[in-house]
């Protein structure tokens, strides 16, 4: 290929991208979730109204993280409208478990610039299931009922067991015993009990299971479980500039999802593996439109080359420089090594999470994290490449004249060509899979199918997402390969392939 | 003129070049012989510039530019013999057309032919590369030539071939040359003037004639002898 050729479509890719990265001009207001089934269902539903209303387009920010993450998204302006529960908002953001009314929470969020709809209907907070036939056989309605048998055993999943509004707190609010209480993965409690291995779980009220499985609930007949009941947290803006869509929204919602119609939408999900779009829309009584899915996946694709292309290149144009500095001081090289290397050992999420305070949600971040990611193995390659040159060829320079940029441009740049390429290559590799992590801040991709896939347990739209990314990984090492051919000097490919 | 006035040099304690003194008249070749580790090598890298003598005084004049020849050429892989040659024209801001002709006009010396020059260094042979390595070193008409071991890793039959082509060049171009040798033959056929040294130090200065008829130490004598083909062989040749 000649060396025009490799410009023309490098050209073609990034202009491509850019157009789809890009976003239209029509208003839109941008729809967050976390990354748990119900969250998503409750967004989309928050969307496809936004659609319908037709004040402004709906953006899908969806599956962005845990509370921590979506709030701050919100909080900083990244998103509009998320689905949050009564309880977290008390007591995770907030800080204040005292303040549990409505009216007590829309006062201390106005002075955030933020807003609360009415509560929608369902209360997904901790409950404990038994098998049907065990409370009819037992008489066991409520929490208290169960005081009376203590020769019954239990399974809960390791965060009810700690928390203070977990099983702690109930025992001693209930008098509670029981002969063994052990603790499980959350997933596997229920075969537990269903094969009767255990007499009692914890169960989300709203869990999907709920629905496929027959079991009773215990009533919290003493009150002890805060209320988590579920509502949309807004900006005054969106209301304020959208507010036919706001009022749609408290209008089509509020108290018009009960806790068992929300665990009939988690189990169509959950286990029917229906999409959450098709579950949103058969909730608000249209037939499920055709997904899209091939043009869906043309768009992740472009989002996701975006993503790697934009942050290789930005990682080139910081990394050579560093690694070319890096190899005329030694003392420099070490700090810098260890510096990107430090980098390196960072989980990936969690650098993630370092991004949003300072850039915010979505591709920025993102882009920011992958570059620091991409870094390494360019600067060490580089470092390695200008280091490991024939000390008589570099001498030789000193003695033909040939000083500062010529000498880096027209000796060493090529003769340390193949170690450099090598470093950028294996960063190129490297950041198609790393760049999978984006959408657990909305930066879109490939990783968002993974994301939405580890919401639903879902393996085939896990595999949805990987698969692409791992195809991608190897188109992008051919490109490479063939970059090679035109970047190192193919005399030089030769004198080192003859050696 | 080159001149080095009780020069000295160590390298982590050890002595490479120990109270050296050594003139080259302008217009002439002078030889530095002597075996591995002598401190020959050292001390055309302190002409050039590349090392600093701990002690002592080197003088180039006129102190332009030096031209510099080393073994196997030390040719940039990823240039064609041409790039090579031209690349101190390049650095020195020479047009190409004036490049071009520079080319044209050295290559006949040292007796490149024209496709040659398109190669690759690792497409030609060892011969090959030297005389390009002496074609980039003459390429900006330096008036100070210095050639380390130019044939040292030479088959014979080119290393014979060059040497003359080498010889005669030298005698055309009216230079200051230093060649730096282990080999005593060598030494005979290029020098009119001879240092040999050892560990560092200058055992002998002189003419041919002069370190093998009146030897300054044993050393010199047993260094001419060792190379010296055996007289039985020479009434065979």
């Amino acid at each position: 290929m000649s060396r025009s050729a490799v410009v023309v479509v490098i050209g073609t890719l990034l202009a491509v991208t850019a157009c789809a990265a890009s976003r239209s001009t029509a208003p839109t207001i941008r729809v967050g979730s976390k990354s748990f089934t119900e969250s998503y269902i409750v967004a989309e539903i928050v969307a496809q109204i936004i659609d319908d209303t037709g004040e402004a387009r709906a953006e899908r920010r969806l599956g962005l993280g845990g509370t921590g993450i979506v709030f701050t998204a919100l909080a900083n302006g990244d998103i509009d409208v998320y689905p949050e529960y009564t309880g977290t908002i008390a007591q995770t953001i907030l800080k204040e478990p005292a303040t549990t009314s409505i009216g007590g929470l829309r006062e201390r969020l106005q002075a955030r610039g933020l807003v609360l709809s009415a509560p929608l209907g369902f209360d997904n907070t901790y409950a404990l299931a038994v098998r049907r036939d065990t409370a009819s056989r037992l008489g066991v309605r409520t929490i208290s009922d169960l005081a009376r048998h203590p020769e019954l055993t239990a399974a809960f999943d390791a965060g009810f067991l700690e928390r203070d509004d977990g099983w702690p707190g109930l025992r001693r609010h209930y008098a509670l015993r029981l002969a063994d209480v052990r603790v499980m993965e959350h997933a596997l409690t229920y075969p537990a009990l269903v094969s009767g291995r255990v007499d009692v779980i914890d169960v989300f009220s709203t869990d999907g299971q709920l629905a496929r499985l027959d079991l009773a609930l215990l009533r919290d007949d003493r009150g002890f479980f805060p209320d988590y009941s579920a509502v949309l947290l807004g900006r005054r803006a969106l209301v304020e500039r959208f507010p036919r869509t706001w009022a749609a929204l408290e209008q089509r919602l509020a108290g018009r999802i009960d806790t068992a119609a929300m665990v009939r939408l988690n189990a169509a999900a959950d286990v029917e593996h229906r999409p959450f779009a098709d579950v949103a829309s058969t909730f608000l009584g249209r037939t499920a439109p055709a997904r899209p899915h091939d043009r869906q996946l043309a768009r992740l694709t472009l989002e996701h080359l975006w993503l790697v292309i934009v942050s290789l290149a930005v990682a080139i144009v910081v990394g050579l420089p560093l690694g070319i500095a890096a190899a005329r001081r030694p003392r420099l090289a070490q700090i810098e090594l260890m510096g990107v290397s430090v980098l390196q050992t960072i989980p990936g999420l969690a650098l993630l999470a370092f991004m949003i305070p300072l850039f915010g949600i979505g591709q920025v971040p993102a882009l920011v994290a992958l570059c620091l990611y991409a870094l390494l193995p360019i600067v060490r390659n580089t470092v390695a490449g200008l280091a490991s040159l024939d000390p008589r060829l570099v001498e030789m320079t000193a003695v033909l004249g040939v000083r500062g940029w010529r000498r880096l441009a027209w000796i060493e740049l090529p003769l340390a060509s193949i170690t450099i390429m090598a470093g950028i290559k294996t960063s190129a590799v490297l950041t198609v899979g790393t760049a999978t992590l984006a959408a657990f801040i909305g930066g879109g991709g490939y990783g968002t199918l993974i994301v939405t896939g580890l919401a639903l347990n879902d393996v085939r739209t896990i595999l949805a997402g990987a698969i692409p990314s791992a195809l991608m990984a190897l188109a992008i090492h051919a490109a490479f390969e063939a970059l090679d051919r035109v970047l190192v000097p193919r005399a030089l490919r030769l004198a080192t392939a003859s050696d | 003129m080159i001149a080095l006035r009780h020069v000295s040099k160590t390298f982590d304690g050890r002595r490479a070049l120990d109270d050296v003194s050594l003139t080259v008249p302008s217009g002439t070749t002078h030889v530095l012989l002597g075996s591995t580790g002598s401190g020959k090598s050292t001390i055309l890298k302190i002409i050039l510039g590349l090392l600093r003598p701990d002690a002592g005084e080197v003088q180039v004049e006129p102190a332009t530019r030096i031209g510099y020849v080393v073994q196997d050429g030390a040719l940039y892989p990823h240039l064609t013999a041409a790039r090579n040659a031209t690349l101190p024209a390049r650095a020195a801001g020479w047009s190409d057309a004036r490049q071009a002709a520079r080319l044209d006009a050295l290559a006949g010396l040292v007796g490149l032919d024209g496709p040659l020059l398109d190669r690759y260094p690792h497409q030609l042979s060892g011969g090959q590369r030297q005389r390009t390595g002496l074609l980039r070193a003459l390429m900006l008409d330096p008036p100070v030539l210095l050639l380390d071991e130019p044939l040292g890793s030479l088959d014979p039959i080119s290393r014979a071939d060059l040497q003359a082509h080498l010889v005669a060049i030298i005698a055309d171009l009216h230079k200051t040359v230093i060649v730096v040798t282990h080999d005593v033959r060598e030494a005979f056929v290029f020098g009119a003037g001879i240092t040999l040294l050892s560990a560092g130090r200058v055992v002998q200065q002189g003419t041919f004639a002069d370190l093998a008829r009146r030897p300054a130490e044993p050393f010199v004598a047993e260094f001419l002898r060792a190379q010296a083909p055996p007289p039985a062989m020479t009434q065979y040749l």
